[in-house]
């Protein structure tokens, strides 16, 4: 009975955008410096525990007859004040502070943009529902909702990755609803709809795929903010807690010392600045190539 | 006439978003904490002292009863009464305004005075060298994490060249050698209009390094918005009339062109705006400044619930409003935006 959808699912122009995206980015010089810094940060957080000097004290395990070591050749990066290596917790501490962030913004990417699809495909009022309360969280600063969040949750890394979610969702949904909107009228979608198809299979066969590129644009740019949120919520203590490393939590902890062992904030620092870096570069390109304003 | 409808409708909006956000932060203070009232306390909670003020914040009736009289006590301007100092938060905040927005002016204003001339002079010389290193600058500044350029900036001028004061808003010894009158609280201006130059100086002093690391974020926001919005404009038909007639260049880009593209300039200061807000409690964190930041984070290291909860709705209120002033200020630069 239902007869095949006539399927030209993928607009041409978005897939040469994706496959254009990526070729501009290897072909620019910083963008592939920057993404090879990426990639190895996250080498790094992936074989933490095989990469680190010190593993264990990567861990959390205090060595008291080391406190306070400037860098050398054993401690290239120096010691804390409870004698623990920096080098092995910045590598054990990338985990929190960048594959959680990561995660964050998949989690945000997975809630927001079906959202988004849904309202700008069905229209309406589910439409005003759904945007009126995505306008609502966007009306606070993110940073300040996801602190409001966190501590209502109470201390912990995965409490502080969920108050991010939470503040992150709705700017996906807003792409997600502008490409929507965009495609509802198209010939494909309406095709679909005549042979009977779904919506649910439209949303998610049709609709979303569409919205891939403007969301990974996004996503990208928006790696780095998450980056920094994670690092100040860990430096405020609502997120990572010791003993466990945390590059924002390092800093925090290496606050006091810093006019004589400079070395136990500023390294932690540097890692978290270096990163945020290489992502905004990455993303500063993407947006150069493709700007995902236009569908807002 | 279209501007006043705009202007009444854009400010019914922003009323309707501030009764929104009360109903979230209201969730966010009562609904998601699995015992609110032992949150409202503090950590050594007794079992009366919960039955208390279960009592007093009504957290025994229905959410919508204890909305509205949590809506009433908003309205008569009290967000309850904070668990470390026991003071009415209302008034441990409106107290700190003052240093916080000191801050907030100087940092935006560094922000934007090097700003759009750095945006303007990278699309001047767009692809050039100069161009590229705007770029950088632009993009570390909105890498660089505030808790972090602070603690460098002390360690170049404070510890390495002896030249800026490490933290605080002035000299503590200043209190008895130079009294300031207090006027507004804002130093710099209490001390400007009394003539009392040597706090005037020692405040700018200690206002330097907090206003540079807090101007960093917005800054290079407000350099790539200004260098892309001057790109749009100067490609358009009355610049390239303009450029026929033989104007000098500098003439057309700041009284022709800076003109038109300050319009989405102003929409990313209204945003940065934010984040420079989240950015103080960082900077004041670090620089001991004793404004809102300081106290939210204060309050959140002594898990003082009724203050942080004050505090988020503070500052989203004070997000929204700003937000609007920004749409206003657009609107009456470009009248092209109440129209649409």
């Amino acid at each position: 009975m239902a007869a095949i959808p006539i399927i030209t699912p993928v607009e041409s122009e978005n897939t040469r955008t994706l496959r254009h995206v990526f070729s501009m980015i290897l072909r620019e010089p910083l963008s592939l410096l920057s993404t090879a810094v990426i990639m190895l940060f996250i080498l790094m957080a992936v074989f933490a525990y095989q990469m680190a000097p010190f593993p264990e004290e990567g861990a959390g395990k205090t060595h008291a007859s080391n406190t306070l070591l400037s860098p050398s050749a054993e401690h290239w990066l120096g010691t804390d004040k409870l004698g623990r290596d920096i080098l092995s917790r910045i590598i054990v501490g990338a985990r929190p502070a960048l594959i959680i962030p990561i995660g964050v913004v998949l989690f945000a990417v997975l809630i927001g943009a079906p959202l988004g699809a849904l309202a700008g495909y069905k229209g309406g009022w589910l439409d005003e529902v759904i945007m009126r309360i995505t306008d609502l969280f966007l009306a606070f600063p993110s940073l300040l909702l996801a602190m409001a969040i966190a501590s209502a949750l109470g201390r912990g890394l995965d409490k502080a990755a969920i108050a991010l979610i939470v503040s992150w969702w709705p700017w996906y949904t807003r792409i997600a609803r502008g490409v929507a909107v965009g495609l509802r009228e198209r010939y494909f979608v309406e095709a679909a709809q005549a042979s009977g198809v779904s919506d649910a299979i439209i949303i998610f066969r049709h609709i979303l795929p569409n919205t891939l590129s403007p969301i990974l644009v996004q996503a990208t740019v928006d790696m780095g903010t998450v980056i920094l949120a994670m690092g100040g919520l860990a430096f405020l203590g609502l997120g990572t807690q010791p003993p466990s490393p945390d590059w924002g939590l390092m800093v925090s902890e290496g606050r006091g010392f810093i006019l004589d062992q400079w070395w136990i904030a500023t390294f932690p620092g540097i890692a978290i600045f270096v990163v945020v870096l290489a992502f905004n570069l990455v993303g500063d390109t993407l947006r150069d190539i493709f700007d995902p304003r236009q569908y807002k | 006439m279209q501007k006043l409808e705009f202007f009444l409708r854009r400010i019914a909006t922003s009323i309707l978003v501030l009764i929104g956000v009360s109903v979230i932060t209201f969730f966010i203070a009562r609904v998601v904490p699995a015992n609110p009232a032992a949150l409202y306390i503090g950590p050594k909670a007794r079992q009366e002292d919960i039955n208390r003020v279960t009592k007093q914040l009504g957290l025994d009736k229905p959410l919508p009863v204890q909305y509205l009289v949590y809506m009433q006590e908003l309205l008569h301007g009290d967000l309850g009464t904070s668990i470390s100092t026991k003071r009415p938060i209302t008034e441990e905040l409106t107290g700190r305004i003052p240093a916080t927005l000191e801050l907030l002016f100087s940092g935006m204003f560094i922000a934007i005075l090097l700003g759009v001339p750095l945006g303007v002079l990278s699309a001047r010389a767009q692809g050039e060298p100069l161009d590229v290193a705007v770029r950088i600058l632009s993009i570390a500044g909105v890498s660089m994490p505030a808790f972090f350029l602070g603690l460098i900036l002390q360690i170049i001028f404070f510890r390495n060249l002896h030249l800026l004061p490490l933290a605080g808003r002035v000299d503590s010894n200043l209190r008895f050698t130079n009294p300031l009158t207090e006027i507004t609280n804002f130093i710099l201006f209490d001390s400007f209009v009394t003539s009392n130059w040597v706090t005037f100086k020692d405040a700018f002093l200690h206002l330097l390094l907090p206003s540079l690391t807090l101007a960093a974020y917005p800054l290079g926001l407000i350099a790539r918005m200004t260098r892309a919005a001057m790109l749009e404009t100067l490609e358009q038909d009355y610049i390239r009339t303009a450029q026929a007639y033989g104007i000098n260049q500098t003439i057309i880009i700041y009284l022709y062109a800076l003109k038109n593209a300050i319009s989405p300039t102003l929409t990313v200061i209204g945003l940065t705006v934010a984040f420079a807000l989240t950015g103080t409690f960082f900077v004041e964190i670090i620089f001991n400044w004793p404004g809102l930041g300081l106290f939210t984070v204060r309050s959140l290291l002594n898990v003082d619930y009724p203050a942080i909860m004050g505090m988020t709705l503070f500052g989203s209120m004070g997000y929204v409003l700003i937000n609007l002033i920004v749409d206003l200020l657009q609107a009456w630069v470009d009248p092209r935006i109440s129209l649409k």
